[in-house]
């Protein structure tokens, strides 16, 4: 065809699964559901009341930090927002948001299945998040209300203190449980789903990003699992095992909470950079520059990751041999991101580019994140991380990783799939503006945090020297033209939902199987299980039988 | 997917029964061992029994030794993930 | 081809509900034992406290061991390593059409772990009547060590009871469905699985006995 793209031809006849005739009605087609697509749209739904509501507290907590003093709320008060804004951003949003969407959404349209390995698990895992969701939230109003200990529960203060840290606890405990699950029927899914002719090295580059955040899933999050119970062993019956007074170790809390928590934020990246490795060859209309590189270094970053956690803990008081081989190790983990920076890069250089929303989401995350990464090398090493650690400095970092890196493509995956899961199309025009200006309002609030903590500004504290005023209003002001951007871009998306123009099945030009059935998708995905022939990104020819059993009469 | 997706491997009672007769005699050497004081050596003694017996009951009442390799892949990560948790948690611990 | 595919699978449509039904027992296995990695790392990380604190208090571990009685533990690690035969065999029996030889060995299997946990009753029954226990008036006495050792031992022995419940719940589902005949000699992943599960749960008593009684 002319514009670069083979002429696939049209899945048609088959009934999108909105519209699929089933046992149930209503609500409960949904409640009950066991289609992968419908789980991943209700994770969808949720999650975005949960981001909403975790957006609203950073909001105020950005209101309040517009003087050294009360602007809006006590000091009590303040901690404990930020402990649930943490808390509801990490475990509901962040870590399940890329897998627990479009990880379900995609996944099987991906390897050509029709569902993941256990889909009625696959539903006990979505409860299990609602569950967890709803008891996060209940804790804010609880007897002693939400833990106000930062969402790091570091004992002793969340041994002894009267907000409800059990409660708070006990949420990110069951949400453990919903991620592990997940963990378990992806990998399953990965391997046992497959269609024929798939080989490991000729899946999406999506599915391996999974494929390294499922086992992350797997070995890291009971470790938490057990830590969290710990906790709530601990304020109920006092047993000891972290209290100093009675030989317990408060270290050691630390480290198995960081035992989990570090590898955690590669559970948070990599299906993230799994889409950006996705999006890339699409808009570039190329085959992916180092396809096996980036593969096996989702692998690498997965298991470096474990290896790392005590540069959480630098100034805590651990030995100083296990400082330094922890700054080491730490330096280790950014080659394999740096692979993929390279290789994304090398993707897009003399590729055909078409400019749209989804790869500008993409090219800011590789800004955003470029930045994010450097400066997690200059607190990995020992020396300025000892200046640094425990200020805006940190925060700053996680936010252009976390956020920054994440939540972009969270954004973009929106607009990368929209089309595909709800066969309508949104403003393109908003889109980018509603980007930039995120992007921009992004930047400023959050470089600003590097400077602020840089110059000595403790995080977590409520009130500050006057020295400080300036750049916190900045980084208020940076704050609320981000979130302008997110409510324009989220605004666009829900008039696309509603008003938006009808979506072809492949309006990029996409080279996946997702492409190659209907937007939105039928029941079962496809007509017949297809035939894999060769790579996921090949542009010049046809890699993909879509009815085999067809062809062969 | 490989096509594949049971597979009948049937062991016979009596090599369940003799993994138990090992399991057992391996039980009572690890009670007698830990009368004995080497220091240290009992302690690793100990582990080398206990680790020797989960090996017994993952290999046959497990039906590892039967299964795909995958599934002992699996299980070397998770203990090679374990084991390196240890040592960099030590590397505080013992230089502090 | 796609039929070939869908004969092995044994995968069906179902017409009005549009939920396919694939049979994989691999896959099922697969899951599972993926499961078990999760609980032998929730174990884990309280094993890395165990060597931890074993580590700081090697003299308190030892004083506080006494207190346990090395006897019940190894009889308690007998009556597992006999459940765990007993659940393997129950296996072997319905694959080889022995319904009755495998529901007895099922039975068998959920009185030994009724038996284990009734043993753990006791002890730790003796425990609190001695005022072992957190907070509790002996252990005020005690070393820092011996503190440690003893919030270890009711956590750890603790969870791995309430495994020993949970194989019990799931063993007694799978023995129903063995007597409803819906686990037949070619259809008993449920069964392999809930067995897979007993002999983690006798695995990581395996480490717990010598660990907390053999310690002299």
């Amino acid at each position: 065809m002319a514009n670069g793209t083979i002429a696939i031809p049209i899945e048609e006849a088959a009934v999108d699964f909105y519209h699929a005739e089933g046992k149930r009605k209503g609500i409960l087609a949904w409640l009950l559901t066991t289609d992968h697509k419908r789980i991943g749209l209700m994770y969808l739904a949720a999650m975005m009341l949960f981001f909403l509501t975790a957006m609203t507290l950073g909001v105020l907590m950005r209101l309040e930090m517009l003087t050294p003093n009360n602007t809006i709320m006590s000091a009590t008060t303040y901690n404990s927002i930020f402990t649930l804004h943490g808390v509801i951003m990490i475990f509901l949003f962040i870590i399940p948001g890329i897998p627990a969407v479009f990880g379900n959404f995609f996944l099987p349209l991906q390897i050509g299945a029709k569902d993941v390995a256990f889909p009625r698990i696959n539903l006990m895992s979505w409860y299990l998040y609602i569950t967890g969701g709803l008891l996060a939230i209940i804790s804010l109003f609880t007897f002693g209300g939400a833990a106000d200990t930062g969402w790091t529960f570091y004992v002793p203060y969340s041994i002894r203190t009267t907000s409800n840290v059990s409660f708070t606890v006990f949420a990110a405990f069951v949400l453990g449980f919903s991620s592990i699950l997940t963990g378990v029927n992806f990998i399953t899914t990965i391997h046992r789903l497959r269609a024929p002719g798939m080989t490991f090295f000729r899946m999406p580059l999506f599915v391996w990003g999974l494929y390294a955040t499922a086992w992350i899933q797997i070995l890291a999050t009971p470790v938490i699992g057990i830590t969290l119970l710990l906790i709530i062993l601990e304020r109920t019956f006092g047993i000891g095992i972290f209290d100093p007074t009675l030989g317990g170790d408060p270290l050691l809390y630390q480290h198995l909470f960081w035992i989990y928590s570090h590898p955690a934020v590669y559970i948070m990246i990599l299906p993230a950079m799994g889409v950006v490795s996705e999006i890339l060859p699409t808009f570039a209309r190329k085959d992916v520059f180092g396809y096996k590189q980036i593969a096996l270094s989702s692998l690498a970053i997965a298991m470096i990751g474990y290896l790392v956690w005590g540069h959480h803990m630098f100034s805590s008081g651990i030995s100083d041999t296990s400082r330094v081989v922890f700054s080491l190790l730490t330096f280790l983990v950014a080659i394999p991101s740096g692979v993929k920076v390279f290789n994304w890069v090398a993707t897009l250089y003399k590729g055909s580019i078409e400019f749209r929303a989804p790869l500008l989401f993409v090219l800011a995350f590789i800004f955003i994140f470029s930045i994010g990464g450097l400066t997690g090398l200059v607190q990995g090493a020992l020396s300025t991380d000892i200046h640094l650690t425990d200020t805006y400095f940190i925060v700053g970092h996680f936010h252009y990783v976390m956020f920054g890196g994440m939540g972009t493509i969270f954004f973009g995956s929106l607009h990368y799939w929209f089309p595909k899961m709800f066969g309508k199309m949104y403003n393109e025009k908003v889109a980018i503006i509603a980007c930039t200006t995120f992007v921009i309002g992004f930047n400023i609030m959050y470089f600003t945090m590097f400077i602020l903590g840089y110059e000595g500004m403790p995080r977590r504290y409520y009130s500050y020297l006057p020295q400080f005023q300036t750049l916190h209003r900045i980084v208020t002001v940076g704050s609320w033209i981000m979130v302008s951007g997110i409510i324009l871009m989220l605004s666009n998306l829900v008039r696309g939902l509603i008003k938006g123009e009808k979506a072809p099945d492949n309006p990029w030009g996409g080279t996946t199987l997702e492409w190659r059935t209907s937007s939105p998708p039928p029941v079962e995905n496809f007509e017949e299980i297809p035939l894999v022939t060769g790579g996921p990104y090949v542009h010049d020819r046809e890699t993909y039988v879509m009815h085999p059993d067809k062809e062969a009469r | 997917m490989n096509g594949k997706t049971t597979d009948n491997h049937s062991i016979g009672y009596g090599t369940y029964i003799m993994v138990w007769l090992g399991l057992v005699a391996l039980t009572a050497m690890t009670v007698t061992v830990s009368g004995f004081n080497l220091g240290a050596l009992t302690f690793v003694m100990a582990l080398l029994i206990a680790i020797s017996k989960s090996m017994l009951v993952g290999s046959y009442f497990m039906h590892l030794k039967f299964e795909k390799t995958v599934f002992r892949v699996f299980i070397s990560v998770c203990i090679v993930t374990f084991i390196v948790i240890i040592v960099l948690t030590f590397s505080d611990l013992s230089f502090r | 081809m796609n039929q070939e595919a869908e004969a092995v699978l044994g995968q069906s449509l179902s017409e009005d509900t549009h939920e396919h039904v694939h049979r994989d027992d691999i896959g099922s296995r697969m899951g599972m034992w993926l499961f078990l990695l999760t609980e032998l790392l929730l174990f884990g990380g309280m094993f890395l406290l165990y060597a931890s604190y074993r580590f700081l208090y090697p003299d308190g571990f030892r004083a506080a061991a006494i207190e346990l009685n090395t006897f019940i533990g190894a009889m308690n690690t007998i009556i597992l390593l006999t459940s765990s035969l007993s659940v393997a065999l129950s296996i072997a029996a319905l694959q080889k059409g022995q319904k009755k030889l495998c529901i007895y060995l099922l039975y068998f299997t959920l009185l030994s772990g009724l038996v284990f946990l009734i043993n753990k009753y006791f002890e730790w029954g003796t425990k609190f009547q001695h005022g072992i226990y957190p907070k509790g008036p002996a252990l005020e006495n005690m070393s820092q060590g011996q503190i440690m050792y003893f919030g270890l031992y009711y956590v750890m022995t603790g969870l791995h009871g309430l495994h020993v419940i949970a194989g019990m719940v799931f063993i007694s589902i799978v023995l129903a469905l063995v007597i409803k005949n819906k686990l037949t000699s070619t259809n008993y992943t449920k069964l392999e699985n809930s067995g897979l599960y007993w002999h983690l749960v006798d695995i990581i008593w395996i480490f717990l006995f010598p660990l907390f009684y053999l310690i002299h």
